[in-house]
C-alpha cells in the first residue's frame, strides 16, 4: 500500500531565520486586534450583555419588516431581526430590559403575545443582568487559570523558557481569536469562551510536541548551534504538525458546514484557532525560545535532573 | 513495546468489550431497555434540554426578604413590649442584618436588656452606650436562610408536580439559586407564572371603623394598611383598593386542602378550602365576633375577595368566589394546595428549545459527526496504509468508548458537546501521527522493522501524555467554570482525551504487533 507523505521526510525549511518576519506579522496582527476590539468592539451575545434572544419559524418565507414593525411598537429599545441560516428562520435579539430577570421575563411573554401563536418558537433565552455579569467574570477566570494551570504544568515537565515560550504562543492565539470576532462582528458569547478554551488547549498541544523534539535535540546534540537545533527540532516535526492539523480541520470543516447554524460560529472559531495555533507553535513559540537564554545551563541541567524515563531508555536502543 | 503480553491484550479487549457493551443501549429501541435489570447496560446517553427540546430556569430565592421579615417582627415585638414597660426609645428599626434601639433612660437599661433578650432567645443583644443592638448568630442567619431555599424548592416541586410536567430535575446552585429543568416543556410562561407567585394567603378583616379616604389621603389608622383590590375580585362601583387591618386572622398556613370547583347557586367558578383543626377554631371564632362585617381575602398583598361574613363559619371549610375563570381557579387551588413560598422568588435566566430545534440540532450533529469521522477515517488510511487502518478501528473504537462513558456516567450531551466529540476525532487521530510519523523516522534512520515501532510507541508517548494533559487541563477548568451547554462541550472534550490516548496507543499496538508477530515484514508500510 503506497502512503501519503504532504511534507517531504527530508523537508528543511528554514523557520528560524525568518522568525523577525514571523514577530513583524503577528505583532501587527496583535495590535491589530487590539484596536479592532477597542473601536468595533466585540459583539456580546445575551450570555455577556444580558437580553433576550428568541428565534421563531413562520409557515411560509418570514416577513422580516412586518415583524419588526409589530415589534418595535412595544417599547422594548434595540431589537434586531435577522434571516437564521432558513428563510423561515428568524433570529430576534432584544436589548436587556431595564430591571432584574424578571424585567427580561416580562418583556419575553410581551413578545410572546404579539407574535402570537401562528410561529413555531425554537428557542427562547433570556439572561438578566446578574447572571450575565457573573458568566463574563466566571469566562475571564476559566481562561486565566486555564492559562496559569498550563504555565505550571509545562515549567513542571519542561525547563521555565518553554513556559514562557508557550504561553507568549497562546496569549498570541487568545488575541487573534478574540480579533477575528471583533473584526468579522462574530456573536462572541459562552461557546466562544469554550472555543478560546479548547484552542489554548489544542495550540499547547501542538507547542508541547515540537518543545519535545527540542528537549530530545538538545540533549542527543549538545554542540550545535541553537538556532540550528530549533530549525531542526521544527523541521522533524512538521509532517506529524500538518497531518494533526489536517485531520483536525477535516472535522471541524464537516461541524461548519453540516453541524447547524447555531454552532457555525463556535466551528469557524475553531477552525481559526487550529491554523493560528499551528502557526503559532512553529513560528512564535520556539524562535521565542532563542531570546529566553536557553543556553548551556539549561542543556545541563535537563541532562542530569530531569525526569523522564521511556524517552532516555529508548535512546538506548 | 513490541512485547505485549497476554494479560494486556485481554485486558485492551476487555475495556472495549464493556465500552461496546454500554454504548449498545443507544442503538436499540428505549422500550426494550426497560426490561434490563439494573447493573448490565440499560442506559442510553442523556440527552441536553438544547438537543431533547426543553426549558432551562434559574431562579433566584431572595433570601434577604427571610432575615428582613424576621428583624421587622422582631421590631413589632420591641415596640409592643417597650410600650407596655413604659421605657422611652428611640431610633428603633431593623437594619440589614440587626435590629437597634436606643434607650434613653440610663436606669431602663437592665430592664429593656430583659426584654430585648426575651424576643427570640437565639438572637444575642448587644449594648454600646445607650445603644442596643439585637441579632442573630451568622451560623443561624445562615441556617434560615438555607431552610428557605430548601423549602423554597420544595414548594416549586410540589407546585410543578401538580401540572402534571415530566420528570423535572430541581437543583440547588449556590446559596440561594435553584435550577429548574424541565425536558419536553416548550412554553414555560404557565409554569413560570405559577411557580412566580409567592402565593401567601392571609384571612384579615376589612377595617370599617376608619374612612378609607382619610388613609387615601396619608393619615392611615395604625394597625390598618390599604391594599389593592385584584381587577376580577371587584364589583361594579367597588374602589379598587381597600382598607384592611393589618392583623391576620388565618393563614394560608392553616390551609390543608383546596380544590377548583363551582358554586352551588351562581354556577360561577370558585375554590373551596378546608383548613386544619387550628384554623378552623380560629375562623371560628373570627366569624362569630363578626357576622355582617366584611373580611379581605389576601394573596401576595392584593386582595382576591371580600365577602360579608353571612353567618359564622364553624365548620372550617369556605371558598373563594371572584370573577375567576376555570384556569384561574385550578392554578389558585393548585397554588393554595402546594403552599406559599418562604420568600418571593425571581427568574434570572431563562434557556427554552422547542422539540423542533432539539431535533434538527440532533440530526445535524449527527450528520457532521458521521460525515467528519468517515472523512478522517479516508483520509487516515490513505496517510498511512495498514497502519492508517489500524489507526481508523482505533478511532471508531473511541467512538464506541465515548459513547458508552456517557450513558454509564449519565453525563448530559449537548450540542457543544457533539462539537466536542466532532473536535475529538479530528484529535484523536494526533497520536496515532505522532506514533506514525515517529516509526517513520526510526526507520529512516535505518532501525530494523521492529525497533523502529518499538522507538516509534515509546518516544512518542510521553509527548502524546505531555500534550493531552494540557488540553485535559483546559477541559477540566471549562466544566469548572462553565455553565449549561458548554459544560456539556468540556465533558465530552475530556471523555475524548482519556479514551483517545487509549484507543491510539493500546489498541493501535494490539493490532500493529499481532501483525508483526505474523507477518515478521522486511519493511514497514508506513
Amino acid at each position: 500500500m503506497k502512503t501519503l507523505h504532504i511534507v517531504p521526510h527530508d523537508v528543511d525549511l528554514s523557520f528560524i531565520s525568518k522568525r523577525l518576519i514571523y514577530f513583524a506579522v503577528s505583532g501587527f496582527l496583535i495590535l491589530a486586534s487590539i484596536g479592532l476590539v477597542l473601536t468595533k468592539g466585540l459583539n456580546f451575545g445575551i450570555d455577556f450583555k444580558g437580553g433576550i434572544l428568541v428565534e421563531v419559524r413562520t409557515d411560509g418565507p418570514a416577513d422580516i419588516g412586518a415583524m419588526r414593525d409589530q415589534l418595535s411598537t412595544l417599547g422594548l429599545g434595540e431589537i434586531s431581526l435577522q434571516e437564521f441560516g432558513l428563510p423561515t428562520d428568524v433570529l430576534i435579539r432584544i436589548q436587556r430590559q431595564e430591571g432584574d430577570g424578571d424585567a427580561q421575563n416580562q418583556a419575553v411573554a410581551l413578545v410572546q403575545q404579539t407574535l402570537g401563536e401562528g410561529v413555531e418558537y425554537r428557542r427562547t433565552e433570556f439572561v438578566g443582568p446578574k447572571v450575565s455579569q457573573e458568566l463574563l467574570q466566571d469566562g475571564i477566570l476559566a481562561v486565566g487559570l486555564a492559562m496559569a494551570a498550563i504555565l505550571v504544568y509545562i515549567w513542571f515537565r519542561f525547563e521555565w523558557q518553554f513556559g514562557i515560550g508557550a504561553i507568549i504562543a497562546l496569549i498570541h492565539d487568545i488575541i487573534l481569536t478574540i480579533g477575528i470576532f471583533a473584526l468579522l462582528g462574530l456573536e462572541f458569547n459562552l461557546s466562544t469562551v469554550a472555543a478560546v478554551l479548547t484552542i489554548a488547549g489544542y495550540s499547547i498541544n501542538d507547542t508541547v510536541v515540537v518543545f519535545d523534539r527540542v528537549r530530545e535535540k538538545l540533549r542527543k546534540y549538545k554542540s550545535m548551534e541553537l538556532p540550528e537545533l530549533l530549525n531542526f527540532a521544527i523541521n522533524r516535526t512538521l509532517s506529524r504538525t500538518v497531518m494533526t492539523s489536517v485531520t483536525t480541520l477535516i472535522a471541524l470543516s464537516a461541524l461548519f458546514f453540516l453541524g447547524g447554524e447555531v454552532i457555525r460560529d463556535f466551528s469557524f472559531a475553531m477552525i481559526w484557532g487550529v491554523v493560528v495555533g499551528t502557526y503559532s507553535s512553529i513560528c512564535i513559540a520556539v524562535p521565542v525560545l532563542l531570546y529566553l537564554g536557553l543556553d548551556e545551563r539549561a542543556r545541563g541541567n535537563m541532562d542530569g535532573s530531569n525526569e523522564d524515563g521511556p524517552q532516555s531508555q529508548a535512546d538506548r536502543p | 513495546m513490541v512485547n505485549f503480553p497476554t494479560w494486556k491484550k485481554v485486558l485492551v479487549a476487555l475495556i472495549c468489550f464493556i465500552g461496546l457493551a454500554y454504548a449498545v443501549p443507544n442503538f436499540v429501541d428505549e422500550d426494550l431497555l426497560t426490561g434490563v435489570p439494573d447493573g448490565l447496560p440499560n442506559k442510553q446517553v442523556n440527552l441536553g434540554l438544547d438537543l431533547r427540546g426543553g426549558s432551562h430556569l434559574l431562579i433566584e430565592v431572595e433570601v434577604q426578604k427571610v432575615i428582613d421579615e424576621y428583624l421587622e417582627s422582631l421590631v413589632d415585638g420591641a415596640r409592643a413590649e417597650l410600650r407596655e414597660a413604659r421605657i422611652r426609645y428611640r431610633a428603633l428599626g431593623a437594619q440589614t442584618e440587626s435590629m437597634g434601639v436606643n434607650i434613653i433612660r440610663p436606669e431602663d437599661h437592665d430592664r429593656a436588656l430583659t426584654i430585648l433578650r426575651d424576643l427570640d432567645l437565639e438572637a444575642t443583644v448587644s449594648q454600646s452606650g445607650d445603644r442596643f443592638t439585637v441579632e442573630l448568630p451568622e451560623p443561624i442567619m445562615a441556617a434560615r436562610r438555607s431552610a428557605a431555599v430548601q423549602q423554597s424548592i420544595e414548594i416549586i416541586r410540589r407546585r410543578i408536580d401538580e401540572t402534571g410536567v415530566r420528570e423535572p430535575t430541581i437543583q440547588q446552585q449556590g446559596q440561594n439559586r435553584i435550577i429548574l429543568q424541565m425536558p419536553g416543556v416548550e412554553d414555560p410562561q404557565r409554569v413560570k407564572d405559577l411557580i412566580g407567585k409567592t402565593a401567601n394567603l392571609s384571612f384579615q378583616m376589612v377595617d370599617v371603623d376608619n374612612q378609607l379616604n382619610e388613609a387615601l389621603a396619608g393619615r392611615v389608622p395604625p394597625g390598618s394598611e390599604i391594599l389593592p383590590m385584584a381587577a376580577n375580585a371587584r364589583g361594579p362601583g367597588q374602589p379598587d383598593v381597600m382598607l384592611v387591618r393589618k392583623k391576620v386572622d388565618v393563614s394560608g398556613q392553616n390551609l390543608v386542602d383546596s380544590q377548583p370547583s363551582f358554586d352551588g347557586r351562581t354556577n360561577q367558578p370558585v375554590v373551596t378550602f378546608r383548613f386544619d383543626t387550628a384554623g378552623a377554631r380560629r375562623f371560628g371564632e373570627v366569624s362569630t365576633n363578626n357576622v355582617g362585617r366584611p373580611f379581605a381575602i389576601v394573596l401576595d398583598g392584593e386582595i382576591i375577595s371580600a365577602p360579608v361574613i353571612q353567618e359564622p363559619i364553624l365548620g372550617g371549610t369556605g371558598q373563594i368566589s371572584g370573577r375567576f375563570s376555570v384556569q384561574e381557579t385550578a392554578d389558585l387551588a393548585l397554588l393554595l394546595r402546594a403552599g406559599a413560598l418562604p420568600a418571593p422568588i425571581s427568574f434570572l435566566e431563562e434557556r427554552t428549545v422547542g422539540p423542533g430545534m432539539g431535533a434538527d440540532a440532533v440530526a445535524a450533529g449527527e450528520i457532521a459527526s458521521v460525515v467528519g469521522l468517515v472523512a478522517v477515517l479516508i483520509f487516515m488510511a490513505i496517510a498511512y496504509g495498514r497502519f492508517g487502518l489500524y489507526a481508523d478501528v482505533a478511532l471508531l473504537m473511541n467512538m464506541i468508548l465515548i459513547l458508552g462513558a456517557l450513558s454509564v456516567l449519565q453525563a448530559t450531551l449537548t450540542l457543544p458537546g457533539i462539537a466536542g466529540i466532532v473536535l475529538t476525532i479530528g484529535m484523536a487521530v494526533d497520536a496515532n501521527v505522532l506514533i506514525f510519523e515517529r516509526i517513520r523516522e526510526e526507520t529512516r534512520a535505518g532501525r530494523t522493522p521492529i525497533s523502529a515501532i518499538d522507538a516509534g510507541y515509546s518516544r512518542a508517548f510521553t509527548t502524546i501524555i505531555d500534550a493531552n494533559v494540557t488540553t485535559l487541563i483546559a477541559a477540566i477548568l471549562l466544566y469548572a467554570f462553565g455553565s449549561g451547554p458548554v459544560r456539556g462541550f468540556a465533558v465530552t472534550l475530556s471523555i475524548g482525551i482519556v479514551t483517545s490516548m487509549f484507543t491510539a496507543i493500546m489498541v493501535t499496538r494490539l493490532f500493529v504487533v499481532t501483525w508483526l508477530r505474523r507477518k515478521r515484514p522486511d519493511s514497514l508500510p508506513v
